[in-house]
């Protein structure tokens, strides 16, 4: 177990490789659930939960299900699959068994399910080779969600951050509303731009 | 702002600051560094400024014109985005991308959130990144870099008008993507042996060096600045708490502090655009966390990113974060106690 290839993972999917601002992936969620910081920090947490979940359980499915019956061509269809229903019963079992947990994750946990981001992760996991040629292990990719979920949250705090300021700003009435946001979202991909070819190895 | 009806008790302080007074003011405070620059790279610094200005304010009065709300363009901030813009960039670089850059600072990160004061990001680093982006080769080619013409004497037997080279930190970078393992205290040395004779701690101190046609000289920035200091217009926690980051944390890296301090954009960084009043932090608290936060992203693009500078990254990611800072440093109200939990 190489643990700077774990410091490398982190700062790449947090910065250099951000989920939303550098990938522009989930992008959905991030102008959806952007408005209050409130809600915003519930979305990251259901989004770095569900990254986790779904790099644990792809990898297991990739390695002893696709890989070992050379079933790969399936693997959108059974991510997207796998990673829906068992979202969906973990749900139903949080809302049984941690009602606390269930109501502040709320309606964010079924909203990401099926989000490109989350597929994205799980794909990327599988695909992402070390300079080497090996690729992801189970602990890399499952250290890949997490930190993919939380730099996704980062981006989506300060997006809220952003726009409960815009909510006073003298905008022009055309800019209003979704037009400013997706301007402020690319200048903050601008601003991540400066984590371009950072290599820290 | 006319639109907003100020009801409060009295007394009230009367104060003679206003928006126009101050942007005034700083402009006024960029003359010494204008002048350095004229000094070094000859008559192309104050067309490229002159360029930068014009369509700034150009393109604020027609985007004013057009929203059919008051036009604002005497009140010298698009003067000012223009100047810094203009600041920020070679002194060989094509002329209309310049126009284009301050076209779409002015256009982009300020008319487009309603204005000054209402901006997220500092319009002129908007510029810039917009520029680094759509036109790489230009804005960081050694060929439109240029090397001071005039000099102070440190520099003998230059007799072409411009001689383009790469700017110290260029060839730091260069010289640590060669060999990535070393890290030398004496990264100015190394630098020299790359080609670039001559360059002392004086000559990044006062300009003598290749670089953006205002960044480079220290002295200049610094002279400015202190005028805006004294005026108390420029909260001194933001350039102190971000260059003394910066060398805290070049030193713990086993760099060279001073040069990192003098090289690059540091100074114009520091003193203009991280301590621009819209686009910073309210408290003091929140402006300490948000210059230390700077020197930790400068330093980082420099010693591990793609790019030479970090300063204006820096600066713009930080002003992504400032809504929230200043979300969570909101200063205690006085004679307030902290609730105690009823149990």
């Amino acid at each position: 177990m190489d643990f700077s290839h774990l410091v490398v993972i982190a700062v790449s999917s947090i910065f250099i490789n951000n989920f939303v601002l550098g990938r522009f992936l989930g992008i959905c969620p991030f102008i959806g659930v952007s408005k209050k910081i409130d809600s915003a920090l519930g979305m990251g947490m259901a989004v770095i939960f569900v990254m986790t979940l779904a790099s644990v359980v792809t990898y297991l499915i990739q390695t002893f299900v696709l890989v070992r019956f050379e079933l790969q061509y399936l693997q959108t269809i059974a991510f997207i699959l796998v990673i829906a229903s068992l979202v969906q019963f973990i749900e139903m079992f949080m809302k049984k068994n941690m009602p606390a947990l269930y109501q502040s994750l709320g309606v964010f946990l079924p909203l990401i399910t099926t989000n490109c981001a989350v597929l994205g992760v799980a794909i990327l996991n599988i695909d992402a080779t070390w300079a080497d040629g090996s690729h992801y292990n189970f602990i890399e990719s499952t250290w890949n969600g997490f930190t993919a979920g939380i730099g996704f949250t980062i981006a989506l705090l300060l997006m809220a951050g952003i726009r409960e300021r815009l909510e006073l700003a003298d905008i022009p009435e055309s800019m209003k509303g979704t037009p400013i946001t997706f301007i402020s979202a690319s200048l903050i991909a601008m601003a991540f731009l400066g984590f371009s070819g950072m290599s820290i190895m | 702002m006319d639109k907003m009806l100020i009801v409060s008790a009295n007394p009230h302080i009367r104060s003679k600051a206003s928006v126009t007074k101050i942007m005034h003011m700083v402009n006024l405070s960029l003359l010494p560094a204008l002048f350095m620059s004229y000094y070094y790279f000859g008559f192309r610094a104050i067309f490229l400024t002159l360029v930068s200005v014009v369509s700034a304010v150009v393109t604020e009065a027609a985007i004013q014109k057009f929203r059919k709300v008051p036009v604002t363009v005497s009140d010298g901030s698009a003067i000012l985005t223009g100047i810094l813009l203009a600041f920020n960039v070679p002194a060989y670089i094509p002329w209309w991308i310049v126009m284009l850059g301050s076209f779409f600072a002015i256009a982009i990160a300020k008319q487009a959130f309603g204005g000054l004061g209402f901006n997220i990001f500092n319009p002129a680093l908007i510029g810039r990144a917009f520029m680094l982006a759509s036109w790489p080769v230009e804005m960081t080619s050694n060929k439109f870099w240029a090397n001071p013409v005039a000099s102070f004497g440190a520099k003998t037997g230059q007799t072409m008008d411009a001689i383009s080279s790469a700017t110290p930190l260029n060839l730091v970078k260069t010289a640590l993507k060669a060999d990535p393992t070393q890290i030398t205290c004496d990264i100015l040395s190394k630098a020299n042996d790359a080609g670039y004779a001559g360059a002392t701690y004086w000559d990044l101190f006062v300009g003598n060096v290749s670089g953006c046609i205002g960044e480079t000289s220290f002295l200049a920035l610094l002279i400015g600045v202190i005028f805006l200091m004294i005026l108390g217009l420029v909260n001194w926690r933001v350039p102190f708490f971000y260059i003394g980051g910066v060398f805290v944390f070049t030193w713990l890296l086993g760099y060279d502090p001073v040069f990192h301090i003098l090289a690059g954009g540091l100074a114009l960084g520091a003193f203009y655009m991280a301590t621009d009043m819209v686009t910073s932090p309210i408290s003091n608290k929140g402006n300490i966390i948000f210059a230390i936060g700077l020197a930790f992203f400068t330093v980082a693009i420099r010693i591990w990113g793609g790019y030479p500078e970090g300063v204006s990254y820096s600066i713009l990611l930080m002003n992504c974060a400032v809504p929230l800072i200043n979300k969570f440093t909101v200063p205690k109200k006085f004679g307030c106690v902290k609730p105690v939990k009823a149990n």
